[in-house]
């Protein structure tokens, strides 16, 4: 430990601006997040950064939507399906709303059984939370194609102003991609729970960093189902 | 030296549960707790729009249930509220100067739209007085 200690001091004195001068700066033992795996503050970082790139699409809906002088389409008409002979109001962004939030749910005691050694419970629990996912993504492919269906296009719609389109398919589009990378994301760290490699080199942080990430597709989805639908 | 020795420690199984930040160890119950607040408030939002509330109260309901439910999740799923402060202000306060962006591109949507009603509406309404 002293000897590497000793040789990052010699970088620093003898070559500051050579490649390795610069690697030995950047990587000299010190660190802001104490007691907090690396591999954790950069998830947090990452979805800081998505943080932002949510936050111009809904600032630029936003815009479209309160400068448009054409009424906005009411999506509570627009999503609206027919169950049982009655119309009901935006019930199929409800029950997609209820299926991400209950993974969200599965995810978070998958994150608990990993710190409690439970390598099955925690792999079937990463499991459910992809299904649910897929789901999720299986419903908005659904009413992708029964908007799609009814006209809607990212330029023009049968129901109002034409920026819904194409404010609808950037948002929703960009959220569902998440999911989808979620859901492989998932599989992937799940299917290496199961195979016991987090058991030998005893980092079972790595399915909290996945749940971090899958949390935040949950956290998005309440800001859009808010914003988007709801208001 | 505090960095080697957190690495040196986390194969071992005994001492991972000995640190204080990798165990993220929490009573089951809570997140069930959670789960089910956050399935009330979703349904509490859905209300909104299915018993059809309009202006004021539609709005602040859905801000006060989407600023809960958001509130729910960083805290207590993504663990937020055990973390050290140093992650919680450089993860939480960034995205304070979104609220610069949201306000300037509300005045300018403002004048965005202003500009189309008198421009744009006065020209659709002159031009039948005229044929």
């Amino acid at each position: 430990m002293s000897q590497t200690t000793l040789t990052q001091q010699d970088h620093l004195v003898t070559a500051p601006n050579s490649l390795e001068g610069l690697v030995s700066d950047w990587s000299t033992d010190q660190e802001v997040f104490k007691k907090v795996q690396w591999g954790k503050a950069m998830m947090w970082i990452f979805l800081l950064s998505d943080t932002f790139i949510f936050s111009c699409f809904l600032t630029s809906y936003m815009t479209v939507r309160a400068s448009t002088t054409v009424p906005w389409p009411n999506p509570s008409e627009v999503f609206a399906l027919t169950l049982f002979g009655q119309n009901v109001p935006l019930i199929l962004i409800a029950i997609m709303t209820f299926v991400l939030i209950s993974s969200s749910g599965t995810m978070a005691m998958a994150v608990n059984f990993g710190y409690r050694r439970n390598r099955k419970m925690t792999a079937a629990l990463m499991y459910a939370t992809a299904l649910l996912g897929l789901m999720f993504v299986s419903m908005q492919a659904f009413e992708w194609t029964k908007l799609i269906s009814e006209g809607a296009r990212p330029w023009a719609n049968p129901w109002g102003a034409p920026q819904f389109g194409a404010t609808f398919f950037m948002i929703t589009g960009f959220h569902g991609l998440h999911v989808t990378i979620g859901v492989i994301y998932l599989t992937i760290i799940a299917t290496r729970v199961l195979n016991g490699v987090y058991d030998r080199n005893g980092k079972y942080e790595v399915v909290e960093i996945a749940g971090l990430y899958w949390h935040f597709v949950d956290l998005v989805w309440v800001f859009i189902f808010a914003f988007f639908y709801l208001w | 030296m505090d960095h080697a020795t957190n690495i040196s420690q986390a194969p071992a199984p005994q001492a991972a549960n000995a640190r204080d930040d990798a165990g993220q160890q929490h009573p089951l119950g809570i997140y069930f707790k959670i789960w089910g607040l956050l399935f009330f408030l979703s349904l509490m939002s859905y209300l909104v729009d299915y018993l059809g509330f309009q202006g004021l109260l539609r709005w602040s309901l859905i801000l006060t249930f989407m600023f809960m439910k958001a509130g729910l999740i960083v805290s207590v799923f993504m663990h937020m509220m055990w973390e050290r402060l140093a992650l919680m202000y450089a993860i939480l306060l960034p995205p304070l100067c979104l609220i610069v962006l949201v306000g300037l591109m509300s005045l300018e949507s403002d004048y965005t739209h202003w500009t189309r009603v008198i421009f744009f509406e006065a020209a659709t309404e002159v031009q039948p007085v005229e044929h």
